[in-house]
């Protein structure tokens, strides 16, 4: 997980901001590489979803908060009854759609239970 | 800046309206307004037109000069300029031509809203709004529209004493007042059991906590105050009009169950207007899902964080209560033909204040107000507006 750290305040930023919206043009913005890990602030479980993660549902999807600070939305590879807010979980790299069955295959971070 | 009066308001039905196209939706609500404001198009000086996504949902762009050529105002050569933010395009819309009056470089302006979302399947309109949120760092990942507003759900659960029961309470009262409504998308009551039993679509959200796919359109027309009694005995007083944003993913909020461009416009509007929630009669909130109705209540100040399922349960947001919510029925009865929504509010606050809302009429009305949300609170639109 590449994202990107202000120099002149230590904020780090996931998704990656190329502008510290803190130190403005102050800031020095450098690229970061993330440890993967954090703490699932809010859940949902997926049961409608949009025509890219129809055949996938339900599926659980929360907002992570990583250990260097900031927040993410991801889908948590779990059963939907085993998701919890507060729980610590770990990125890992997966699948994440298809376009069709002869069409581009997007990969992204999803996250894992850590305990 | 000069002072602006809503001299007409117009709205076609909502609902799924298989046979008007988008052309004929906001012809119908331009003609109904202008009727009602006995102007003729050629007074018109100039058009905001709020409308979210054309070019997915009809893939037609270019909807400002669509509609002024439709309107029959080609020849005019007046300015008309598509409004979009979502959600939200509407309130933006109609803040622009309350904008364009003020200023004093425009005098009869028409601000409008339409969308046709039936024309394409479920699965596409559900992706289509999920462009109103972050694309590529929550729609990618599998975040919809329901789903974020589940998330918020469940973050405040986890925080505040709101029960399954009393969120439900939030569409069944909306349901009451659409049946209140000859213009709204669903006009049958329902019960807490209805909410409950309908199918899960984003855990705690189900069917029912969410408003609908529809399509339909609406128009006001705003001119000088002081020119106002030339074309209405009844003008409504734009008393404020004020517009936040926030980071445009709900991950990235300071608070994900407050809607702080919700609380900045509201305390805005508040400031311009200079009245107190006391004053105020009726509101038009942004109820695209049951959950933001409790949001949106608490977090114009209505009641404190934390107690609008209680605020609800109780009445108050009834016809009748304390502060009489969604008197239209909502998104989620009256419909939500999203870049129609913002100025729908509006219309419903003038019937309101005429006095020709019907069997959802609030006694002595004479203050009312909207708030109208883009995306997950990434902007937002409150106006206040009065009796002359």
């Amino acid at each position: 997980m590449i994202g990107t750290k202000c120099e002149t305040c230590q904020k780090h930023f996931f998704p990656p901001r190329t502008f510290c919206p803190d130190c403005r043009r102050s800031g020095r913005i450098v690229s970061h590489k993330f440890a993967g890990f954090g703490t699932i602030v809010t859940y949902t479980v997926i049961h409608t979803a949009n025509e890219q993660f129809e055949a996938f549902t339900p599926y659980v999807l929360a907002i992570v908060k990583l250990d260097e600070g900031p927040r993410m939305t991801a889908q948590i590879v779990c059963k939907p009854d085993e998701v919890k807010i507060g729980l610590r979980v770990k990125s890992v790299f997966r699948r994440i759609a298809t376009d069709g069955e002869s069409g581009i295959i997007h990969y992204g971070t999803k996250f894992v239970l850590a305990e | 800046m000069r002072a602006v009066a809503v001299i007409g308001a117009g709205c076609t039905t909502f609902g799924e309206k298989w046979s008007s196209g988008f052309r004929e939706l906001f012809v119908e609500a331009g003609a109904l307004a202008l009727e009602d404001a006995q102007l003729s198009g050629e007074k018109i000086d100039a058009m905001y037109i709020g409308n979210m996504s054309a070019g997915r949902f009809i893939e037609q762009e270019h909807i400002g000069a669509l509609i002024a050529d439709y309107a029959g105002l080609a020849t005019h050569h007046i300015p008309s300029t598509r409004v979009e933010a979502a959600c939200a395009s509407g309130g933006l819309a109609f803040r622009q031509a309350v904008i364009a009056v003020a200023s004093g470089m425009e005098d009869i302006v028409v601000a409008a809203g339409v969308e046709k979302m039936t024309d394409v399947e479920p699965g596409a309109s559900t992706d289509t709004l999920t462009g109103a949120a972050d694309r590529e760092w929550e729609g990618f990942v599998g975040a919809t529209f329901p789903g974020l507003y589940a998330m918020i759900a469940q973050d405040y659960m986890h925080r505040y004493p709101l029960t399954r029961e009393q969120l439900a309470q939030v569409a069944v009262k909306n349901h009451y007042n659409g049946a209140r409504n000859p213009i709204a998308q669903y006009q049958q009551e329902i019960t807490i059991e209805t909410v409950l039993k309908s199918t899960m679509v984003a855990e705690p959200l189900r069917l029912f906590d969410c408003s609908p796919i529809t399509d339909g359109a609406a128009a006001v027309i705003v001119a000088p105050l002081d020119r106002a009694r030339e074309f209405t005995d009844t003008p409504i007083k734009v008393l404020a009009s004020a517009q936040a944003s926030d980071t445009i993913t709900l991950h990235d909020r300071r608070d994900i169950s407050t809607l702080d461009a919700t609380v900045a416009a509201g305390k805005k509007a508040f400031r311009l207007a200079k009245v107190t929630h006391k004053d105020i009669d009726m509101v038009e909130v942004h109820d695209c899902f049951s959950i933001a109705e409790i949001c949106a209540i608490e977090d114009l100040g209505f009641c404190r964080k934390g107690e609008a399922g209680k605020f609800t349960a109780d009445g108050e947001t009834a016809l009748g209560g304390k502060v009489p919510v969604n008197t239209s029925g909502g998104l989620k009865a009256c419909g939500h033909p999203v870049g129609a929504t913002g100025i729908k509010q509006v219309y419903e606050i003038v019937q309101q204040l005429r006095n020709d809302a019907g069997k959802r009429q609030i006694e002595n009305a004479r203050i009312g107000m909207t708030h109208n949300v883009g995306g997950t609170g990434a902007t937002v639109a409150v106006h206040i507006l009065g009796r002359v």
